[in-house]
């Protein structure tokens, strides 16, 4: 069976220009593949400015228009083109944004829910939709007058998700929906992309918190310096993490509070560093020869893991 | 957000409006009075008089009496609505500025309008078409005009449309042998019109050029990235989220360009001798009315005042934050 998307070898690079009219590619992502089932939550781990939010732009097809995308993104088996793109998004896919500042200023959140309609009869069935999904996520009829700016950071995050809802789409992409909340409502938040998951929906969750994409994806792509270097299930992060097979997912699974906060050293390569050899080479203490010159490629483990490290290869 | 708050904030502008209009007062009198005009011998245009009759003008005009005492005078006097009789006109300046402003008035609102409506309406056409030629057309348009002082543009307009396509008469002084207030409705409008295009020609560039860069600028704004993400797209995108983002400057920036009306005003009324306030302001200005002059700095701030408070209170009405938080503090 198709998966519900495919992500395959995608970079996203800016065009620079340095001294002169000397133009060159700042690339932020190098090679990022993953893929999402039905009713699957999948998150994808990467530290702040790692390229997170442009690779979920990249799937909608609203990039920069000074930025380069290579690589095949499909949605159920079919490789998407820019148009394909601008046919599907708001009904099969939907984006939940990374913060209040993707709202209009000046619309009133009812408005920006229910978004452009062609007909007053299509108006006012979302109108009526908009009501109900609002009141499940217990967002009053007050709310539906208010701009965004009134919004309260845990309101704001749950007129973020519930537009998600609007459309009855098959895959929510949703980018960093938990930091700047309070426990309870992460928690909620967190809930609800449960219960997008339980009708059916495969969801991308985007977010550096290693805590949030613990509690409720099914597999966890990390992300490095630019790559995914694995693809792990939820279950492999418990115990010593003896399940987890990339280095640098065993080093974030040891920085873990309940885990002994043990932190490696070094930094990683920011995008614009030309490395060689393998991105986490000067941090990995499992490092070989080989590692310093060749690049490894993501491999497939089996039962839906993958990893892009030397040692899990064939023969080595 | 209650009343009394937008009284307050309202008060303080009038506190404001008053502060500046007395600055004005004062500096405008202070800088005629350091001027070599005197008011006498403009007056008298040259006529021979006797010596004593002379001292007589001197004390009437109240030459001779120290500064202090004269700006006090001058204030009063403006306070009672009194600003003085007219040496050219020889009637009372309130009366020349009325009758001159409202034929200046038709000009610069009839210019006013059509060049911010066209003005946004281009800018916007250019922003969403970025790069086009539509695009640059209208870029180079308002960087030539910009750079263009406006009275060169007046002459343009009247090159072509009345040496070249002989559409309208070159003077536009009232037909002769008809006072000006005879001039029919007609003949006024119809000297009414190139004026009229010229100053809008040259008023619609920097709202154009403001409302294409804004558009742009929103059009990759967040919110419009996930409005695309949501599927709306083409025009409705533009209407939706980049109209409703830009209008509200964009009107703030008209209103805030009154000044640069009544500055392209005087311009063209002279090129067109179009009988306004502008016209009456250089006349009075070389043939030295100190009253009239003075009479018309007065009115000509109090006219960009009103502008910058229309600015003030259509960003009051348009923009939902504003309501909120401007008069919080
Ligand atoms: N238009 C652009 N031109 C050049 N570089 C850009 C542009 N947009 C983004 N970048 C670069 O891409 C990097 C990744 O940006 P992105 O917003 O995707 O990061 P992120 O992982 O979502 O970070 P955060 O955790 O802060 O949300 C940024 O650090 C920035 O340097
Ligand atoms: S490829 Fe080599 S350097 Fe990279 S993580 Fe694996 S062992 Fe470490
Ligand atoms: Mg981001």
């Amino acid at each position: 069976m198709d998966k519900l998307l495919d992500v395959e070898n995608v970079s996203i690079s800016f065009i620079q220009y340095t001294r002169g009219l000397n133009q060159r590619d700042l690339k932020v992502i190098t090679d990022l593949t993953l893929d999402i089932s039905e009713g699957e939550i999948l998150a994808v781990l990467g530290s702040s400015g790692s390229g997170k939010s442009l690779f979920a732009h990249a799937i909608f097809g609203i990039l920069p228009e000074n930025a380069r995308l290579d690589g095949k993104i499909k949605f159920k088996g079919k490789e998407l083109s820019q148009e394909d793109k601008e046919e599907i998004r708001g009904k099969n896919i939907v984006l939940v944004p990374q913060s209040v500042n993707f709202l209009d200023p000046l619309m009133k959140i009812s408005d920006i829910a229910i978004g452009h309609c062609e007909t007053e009869d299509e108006k006012k069935a979302m109108k009526i939709k908009q009501r109900e999904i609002f009141e499940h996520y217990n967002l009053g009829p007050e709310v539906d007058d208010m701009y965004p700016f009134q919004l309260s950071g845990g309101m704001a995050r749950r007129v973020l998700v519930s537009t998600a809802l609007l459309a009855d789409p098959d895959l929510v992409v949703a980018d960093e929906p938990t930091p700047g909340l309070d426990e309870k409502t992460v928690q909620e938040t967190l809930n609800h992309f449960k219960h997008m998951k339980e009708d059916g929906i495969g969801v991308l969750l985007i977010t550096h918190d290693i805590h949030a994409a613990l509690e409720v994806a099914d597999r966890i792509g990390i992300f490095y310096s630019g790559y995914v270097i694995e693809i792990a299930l939820k279950e492999d992060f418990s115990g010593d993490g003896e399940n987890l097979l990339h280095p640098y997912t065993k080093s974030l699974y040891k920085a873990l509070p309940a885990n002994g906060f043990e932190v490696v050293k070094g930094y990683q390569p920011l995008h614009g560093e030309i490395i060689k050899g393998c991105p986490f080479y000067d941090r990995c203490d499992m490092r070989f020869d080989r590692c310093k010159k060749e690049k490894p490629e993501l491999i497939d483990v089996g039962n839906n893991k993958k990893v892009r490290c030397f040692k899990y290869e064939e023969g080595a | 957000m209650n009343k009394q708050k937008v009284a307050k904030y309202f008060g303080w502008k009038l506190v404001r409006f008053i502060v500046l209009m007395i600055a004005v007062a004062i500096f405008s009198f202070v800088l005629l009075d350091l001027s070599p005009i005197d008011p006498v011998n403009a007056y008298l245009h040259g006529a021979a008089v006797s010596e004593t009759q002379r001292q007589i003008l001197y004390q009437y005009f109240g030459t001779n009496v120290p500064l202090p005492d004269k700006i006090f005078n001058w204030l009063m006097d403006l306070l009672q609505g009194n600003l003085g009789i007219s040496l050219i006109y020889r009637r009372p300046v309130i009366e020349v500025i009325i009758d001159k402003f409202m034929a200046s008035l038709a000009l610069m609102a009839i210019s006013w309008i059509l060049s911010g409506v066209i003005g946004f309406a281009l800018g916007v056409v250019a922003g969403k078409n970025k790069g086009s030629w539509i695009d640059k057309v209208v870029k180079v348009y308002c960087y030539a005009i910009q750079s263009a002082p406006s009275f060169w543009v007046g002459m343009l307009v009247l090159m072509v449309f009345s040496v070249y396509l002989g559409w309208f008469p070159i003077g536009f002084g009232v037909p002769i042998g008809v006072s000006s207030t005879d001039a029919t409705f007609i003949e006024w409008a119809t000297r009414l019109v190139l004026p009229t295009l010229a100053l809008s020609l040259v008023g619609l560039a920097p709202i154009a050029m403001y409302t294409r860069n804004e558009l742009i600028q929103v059009l990759s704004s967040d919110y419009v990235l996930f409005a695309k993400s949501r599927g709306e797209k083409g025009w409705d995108l533009v209407k939706n989220h980049g109209i409703r983002n830009i209008l509200l400057p964009a009107i703030t920036l008209q209103f805030l360009s009154f000044s640069e009306l009544f500055g392209g005003a005087v311009m063209i009324e002279q090129v067109f001798s179009y009988p306004g306030i502008g016209q009456t302001a250089v006349a009075a200005g070389l043939q030295n009315d100190v009253p009239l002059f003075l009479g018309i700095v007065v009115i000509s701030a109090i006219f960009v005042f009103v502008g910058n408070l229309l600015a003030d209170i259509s960003y009051y009405f348009i923009d939902p934050r504003i309501k909120e938080n401007e008069f919080n503090d």
